[in-house]
């Protein structure tokens, strides 16, 4: 809906935002109403983390995942995760224990009652593909614990270069090929078909291509999207259960066509309030954003003309920027590279190095850090990465404190004085001639 | 005298500096934050405003003296040092009669009705003997708790009150409990200070004490220049305000600055080779990162706990029923320092009552307190890039010894020698320095905002843009 007097582009930038959400929203209910028909359909359901997800695997052989993490930052954005964490701690789980678990535990307890209020089924089988995370294991012990079933595990080795060895792929394949595909056609019931996975795999890499050049049109002045709150949006299909589908194909192909007709347009993007008019700031993002204030915490960005041209947190599902897609020439090598090369299972010198090829892609005039309590795979080393980029591109950095979906730990004052004074710090630098 | 201004509504005080339009500094004020940031900046203006005038003042009398050699320089001295605490009783006295207006109404509310004759004569002995006790107070040298109005007239009144309520009639609860109302009411409202009555007052006090064969000489000048003074305008053309109550405040997003970057700036002005500053304020730590300009490149904040800050030494005196000014000088007398393993605040509390239950001494936990704070001071200045040459010290616990001790050594065996740190009589006033240097530059630019009316108590309109007013700002 437009009012009088809204510019022709504020108007565009709405019914371009409403096309392609509009089908993530329908494609994410559709996949919600699956699961909670799953048992009655007789679908066996396979609980697995974002990060090395081999979603196109599950998928060929007709089972159905869930994301455990989604489902976290779901609750923390609809603002049921104070509770589920409440609850988690009444079961004896420390502060100090990451909220995504909690959150998930606290919802299980309370019936499992998914985002979309239909109740998710429980797992068949849990597959811990990605063991980057320690606290992921320790996860999917306590969900072992409680649902009995099966755990099948991929030992994906840490990658402290960035460059993945023959060895290291190999390691990874063998483990695919004689473990953890057949533990799952055990649970399915059925052989892999290979066809069936090359064909998934096809639809992944081009999905991917146009996700890639999604993440590059912030290239342009101004950028037509925002790369960190937007970003989220962006990758929720890729991330989660549709990889390797005709629906994520389309939408990207959707979303692709939209961001290029803001760059025709010299739109940029759309913020928690309709367009962002000015694009004063762009910024680098590291670290997951909070979901409990999620809008609140965009808003300290769009109000100010902050727009976020690349972010780590949009890699740590899968990391494209470099040239890397799923193949069907190569199946069960391409999952493995997949899994062994998202972010966070990267070193820091290869984090580094990835956070300044975004600062001099993307013309950034600040390095933002949002550091989380509840995760160490991201939160260790980064403020040395902050003073490192600082030192290697003069771009200043920022660095602010807070949750992923406990709401105790977004100090909604302090960090917008923080945002402030960063983003004041970056005007004063710039009178100064510095950017 | 046409001025700029700059405030830092901070958690405790809130400050006001005053520059003239070559952007020197004129005046400074502070004042109590109270619950009420509107008066507490009026005030805080209100104060660098009798700054600026006292200054113009001494300037003004040192021309005429000098000129008519008449006087002798020690009693010029006497009368400069005279004049503001002359001044300063008038004021006083003008909020006490203010503070018995407002306990003349509780007592007309209180129960029992039939009660109301005791304590109404009870607490006119108490208010005359605050009144009776005054003058003493405002002796040049006299030393006062604080400034703060609330601070010193609760003090006496204290006293009064055990003193009247130790011979029966009213309890001494009862009594403190119409001074603490009172003086809510009377901490609401900006006190109309009518300068040249005030100092026309005030000179005539201090001619009083000048010896007699000097009277005259004294006389002929000092109304005069009191009155030229008195009567000079002080108009505010820009304004800029910064600390933690800027946002609830009706500021125009134009006229308001981040804390960091007015700190930096603050400390830059006093100390030109500042480039890193620590400002530990009550409620935050601030470790920043200055170029040779004054301009922030880094900085860091404490953000999900507060320990560590001012309001934690608040803590721990009022855990001692000490006043806050004296827990450095007792933490210096200490003969060891006490290991305080605690961070939070209140656990520290718990720490200091149980290692004082241990026999342990009062000045060693103490001093224990004070590096705990420090300790963590220095791990946000490390985060923010470490300590650099030089370094200045900014915010109200500057003002305790035994932290800027303590800071000295964790400099000196973390960084080395080499770092010299610079601390400042009014360091407690960089915030608000730095704001006002952000609306100097506005005003020269010709982008000013022009602050609310200081007169307009508690609810003044929101400032407007100098636009809209004729240009004043330009």
């Amino acid at each position: 809906m437009s009012t009088v007097g809204e510019s022709r582009a504020a108007q565009a930038g709405k019914a371009a935002k409403d096309a392609s959400q509009g089908r993530q929203k329908e494609m994410i209910a559709r996949h919600y109403t699956r699961l909670s028909r799953a048992k009655e359909e007789g679908k066996k359901v396979v609980y697995t983390f974002v990060p090395g997800n081999l979603v196109e695997v599950i998928d060929a052989l007709g089972m159905l995942p869930v994301l455990p993490e989604i489902n976290a930052l779901q609750s923390g954005m609809r603002g049921r995760s104070a509770a589920y964490i409440a609850e988690a701690e009444r079961m004896g789980h420390s502060e100090d224990v990451c909220t995504y678990v909690k959150c998930d535990i606290g919802m299980m307890l309370g019936g499992n009652v998914g985002p979309t209020g239909e109740t998710l089924p429980e797992p068949d089988l849990l597959l811990l593909s990605y063991t980057g995370c320690f606290t992921f294991m320790k996860w999917f012990e306590l969900l072992k614990e409680a649902y009995r079933c099966p755990v099948v595990m991929l030992h994906v080795p840490y990658q402290p270069t960035g460059i993945i060895t023959p060895e290291a792929r190999e390691y990874v394949v063998k483990q695919l090929r004689d473990e953890v595909v057949p533990a799952l056609e055990k649970v399915a019931g059925r052989r892999l078909d290979m066809d069936d996975l090359r064909h998934r795999l096809a639809l992944s890499a081009l999905a991917e291509d146009d996700l890639v050049a999604v993440w590059e049109s912030a290239r342009n002045r101004p950028s037509p999207i925002d790369g960190y709150f937007g970003g989220v949006y962006y990758i929720g299909p890729i991330f989660t259960a549709f990889r390797g589908t005709e629906d994520a194909v389309l939408y990207y192909r959707e979303l692709r066509s939209e961001v290029e007709e803001r760059v025709r347009r010299g739109e940029g993007p759309t913020g928690p309030d309709g367009p962002i008019p000015e694009e004063r700031y762009r910024l680098v993002v590291e670290g997951p954003p909070n979901w409990t204030s999620f809008f609140d915490f965009w808003r300290m960005f769009s109000r100010e003309g902050a727009v976020v041209v690349s972010s780590s947190y949009t890699r740590v599902g899968g990391l494209y920027d470099d040239g890397f897609r799923h193949s069907p020439e190569a199946p069960f090598e391409s999952l493995a590279d997949y899994c062994m090369g998202c972010y966070t299972n990267l070193g820091l010198p290869s984090r580094i190095d990835m956070l300044e090829r975004a600062i001099r892609n993307y013309s950034a005039d600040g390095f933002l850090v949002n550091s989380v309590k509840s995760c160490n795979s991201f939160s260790a080393g980064q403020l040395l990465m902050m003073r490192e980029l600082e030192r290697r591109t003069g771009v200043p950095g920022g660095f602010v404190e807070s949750d992923l979906v406990d709401p105790r730990y977004f100090g909604k004052a302090n960090i917008e004085n923080r945002l402030q004074s960063y983003f004041q710090m970056l005007d004063a630098r710039r009178n100064r001639g510095y950017a | 005298m046409r001025c700029v201004v700059g405030i830092d509504l901070g958690s405790t005080t809130t400050k006001a500096v005053l520059l003239d339009e070559n952007g020197r500094v004129v005046g400074q004020g502070i004042t109590n934050s109270r619950s009420n940031y509107h008066v507490a900046s009026a005030v805080a203006r209100q104060e660098a405003h009798t700054a600026a005038r006292f200054e113009a003042l001494r300037r003004a009398l040192h021309e005429r003296f000098a000129a008519g050699g008449e006087v002798p320089e020690e009693t010029v001295r006497d009368v400069e040092a005279r004049l503001p605490e002359a001044f300063r009783l008038g004021l006083y006295m003008s909020q006490l009669d203010e503070l018995d207006v407002e306990i003349a109404l509780a007592v007309d509310a209180s129960f029992p009705v039939d009660g109301r004759g005791a304590l109404r004569e009870a607490v006119e002995e108490v208010l005359a003997r605050t009144r009776g006790e005054a003058a003493a107070l405002f002796e040049p040298g006299a030393s006062r708790r604080s400034d703060f109005f609330r601070d010193v007239a609760a003090e006496a009144y204290v006293r009064g009150a055990e003193d009247v309520a130790a011979r029966g009639g009213p309890t001494f609860e009862r009594l403190l409990a119409l001074f603490d109302r009172a003086i809510l009411e009377v901490e609401r409202r900006v006190q109309v200070v009518d300068f040249p009555r005030l100092l026309g007052e005030a000179a005539d006090r201090v001619i009083a004490r000048v010896p007699a064969e000097r009277r005259d000489a004294v006389a002929r000048v000092l109304p005069e220049v009191a009155r030229q003074v008195g009567a000079e305008e002080i108009e505010e053309v820009a304004f800029a305000g910064t600390g933690y109550g800027r946002q609830t405040l009706p500021f125009p997003k134009e006229a308001v600055r981040s804390e960091i970057l007015c700190h930096g700036r603050g400390a830059n002005r006093i100390f030109p080779g500042t480039r890193t500053v620590l400002d530990i304020g009550g409620q935050d730590t601030k470790a920043i990162q200055v170029d040779e300009g004054g301009v922030v490149t880094s900085f860091q904040m404490n953000d999900r706990c507060a320990a560590g800050c001012g309001r934690y030494l608040g803590y721990i005196a009022d855990e001692l029923n000490l006043g806050l000014h004296e827990l450095g000088p007792l933490a210096l007398r200490a003969r060891k320092v006490v290991r305080v393993n605690s961070t939070c605040t209140v656990f520290a509390g718990a720490e200091l009552r149980e290692r004082l239950a241990l026999g342990e001494r009062r000045e060693d936990i103490l001093a224990g307190l004070h590096r705990a704070i420090l300790l963590r001071a220095m791990a946000l200045l490390a985060r923010s890039g470490g300590v650099r040459n030089e370094f200045t010290f900014t915010g109200g616990v500057c003002k305790n010894p035994a932290a800027t001790r303590e800071l000295r050594a964790l400099v000196k065996d973390t960084y080395g020698e080499g770092i010299h740190l610079n601390i400042h009589a009014d360091s407690i006033y960089m915030g608000a320095l730095g704001a006002a240097l952000f609306a100097w530059d506005d005003h020269r630019a010709g982008r000013a905002v022009v602050p609310p009316a200081l007169r307009d108590g508690a609810d003044p309109p929101p400032p407007r843009p100098a636009a809209d007013v004729g240009g004043t700002g330009a």
